[in-house]
């Protein structure tokens, strides 16, 4: 929500990131995914993070947390907080001040009990009930904890995922395709914490593809194609028939989804 | 001949029952979508009638055979997590064509680029991994496909574009096709038939 007092948490500008890659023994090649990016997040703040799968919504986050891979060559300006997000800063905030929710459930350790991976960096002496707390909150059951990530279904990880991001003293939380594969109802917990996150003061950048689910508590849109933002809309600005968006590519994802027109993109391309 | 499911159950710990009971069919060229809670059993159901574990009751069949060991599976299954169906230690290329090798008009319908053969899986996103895993279900021997969560790491222009490809395929070759999905406005666009699994839970 807007609230009275909007500072800037993140701010991302002209971000570009580059990989080094070998092509023939010695031969290496630049290639440049994320070409020209800039998101601003407020605290307080939810913004959704949208576009089309492959255009570097991932690789944004991955560098807002310096985990971006060793052949990666990145320039722009990163600041949390006002100040600048070296490297050895990154080291010191992720996990603590800026939590980090990612997209693929292959990040869990699959030789650890889900039960103990969501109580580390908790506080040893109520770090367990805290993690059934968080459990019963998500709809996992007691002795799910003594389970091994292969023994849960694909949804039951995503919330498994979803409660080690929930952290005392957390600022910015980046949630990276938190949602695919759950159900309504847990959806909608998973929803309601992002916004409790926001009420508290966090900011929230909500990486997604879930336009629907995201602009429920969003305030606002940034759109991402190719590497770079096209379009940073208001939540509201996301209804009818997408009249009050700005570009047309930002149109088209909006008709295209199945609540809408779903299919009105292959009659235009059947017509040609 | 419909691919037939029945009486299936199974759990994986001792009588903790994840599925019970449960029957369906579908028939060539049908679109089924299969919906329900997370966790209620419907990738377990998926892998049973792919054939990837046996029930511990019930059968599959198709067309009153149950289907071979050690042949090529003619039940196709696309997993939620691309990254985890695909060798991390081969090229896009090898990965591509294990199973046969696909016409220049499939790769073009569903837009993946000469420039991703040689790439290893960990340097496309989701979404492009998954355009390798549906295309390479589509072997000439397969009946049936079931998707599970097939598109649910795509955006939507995206979604719908590759749906549109792959059912204009399923539908000309007259292949089953068995959606599973949460969404359930997806799955009002695609299917034909929708059957919940796990009533109540």
């Amino acid at each position: 929500m807007s609230n009275v007092q909007t500072k800037p948490l993140l701010q991302v500008d002209h971000l570009s990131i580059g990989f080094s890659q070998y092509v023939k023994g010695t031969q290496k090649r630049i290639i440049h995914p994320i070409a020209d990016m800039h998101v601003e997040i407020n605290e307080g703040e939810i913004v959704a993070v949208v576009g089309a799968s492959g255009s570097g919504k991932s690789l944004l986050a991955h560098a807002v947390l310096g985990i971006l891979p060793s052949n990666a060559i990145f320039s722009g300006k990163m600041l949390y907080r006002g100040e600048e997000l070296t490297p050895a800063r990154m080291e010191k905030l992720r996990g603590r001040e800026i939590s980090f929710i990612p997209q693929s459930v292959n990040y869990l350790d699959p030789l650890m009990r889900v039960g103990r991976q969501v109580q580390i960096g908790l506080d040893p002496r109520t770090a367990r009930a805290q993690q059934e707390k968080l459990f019963l909150q998500y709809g996992l059951q007691k002795n799910d904890g003594r389970l091994f990530p292969f023994e849960l279904s694909g949804g039951m990880l995503r919330r498994v995922l979803f409660a080690t991001s929930v952290r005392e003293g957390v600022r910015l939380v980046i949630a990276d395709e938190p949602t695919p594969g759950i159900h309504p109802q847990a959806l909608s917990e998973i929803l309601r914490q992002l916004k409790q996150f926001a009420e508290d003061g966090a900011g929230v950048m909500l990486i997604t593809h879930d336009i629907i689910s995201a602009l429920e508590i969003a305030d606002r849109v940034a759109v991402i194609k190719d590497g770079a933002t096209v379009e940073i809309s208001e939540a509201s600005a996301f209804e009818g028939n997408g009249e009050r968006l700005k570009t047309e590519y930002t149109q088209r994802l909006w008709r295209a989804l199945p609540q809408n027109d779903f299919d009105l993109e292959f009659k235009r391309e059947a017509v040609r | 001949m419909p691919l037939i499911g029945e009486n299936l159950g199974h759990y994986y710990q001792k009588d903790r029952w994840i599925i019970k009971d449960t029957n369906l069919s579908v028939a060539p060229g049908e679109v089924l979508g299969l919906s329900g809670y997370s966790g209620c059993g419907k990738t377990t159901l998926s892998r049973i009638l792919a054939g990837y574990i046996s029930p511990r009751i019930g059968r599959v069949s198709i067309g009153h055979k149950t289907l071979e060991r050690r042949a090529f599976r003619p039940v196709q299954l696309i997993y939620q997590h691309p990254e985890k169906a695909i060798n991390p230690k081969w090229r896009m290329r090898d990965v591509l064509i294990e199973s046969y090798t696909p016409s220049q008009d499939i790769l073009d319908a569903f837009e993946i680029r000469e420039e991703w053969m040689n790439r290893w899986p960990v340097e496309l996103s989701g979404g492009e991994k998954q355009r390798f895993c549906i295309v390479r279900s589509l072997n000439p021997a397969t009946k049936y496909i079931i998707a599970d969560e097939m598109t649910t790491m795509l955006d939507a222009i995206t979604q719908a574009r590759i749906w549109h490809a792959f059912l204009g395929i399923c539908k000309s070759r007259n292949i089953g096709v068995i959606v599973v999905s949460h969404e359930s406005s997806l799955l009002n666009r695609l299917c034909d038939n929708i059957y919940k699994v796990g009533s109540g839970g």
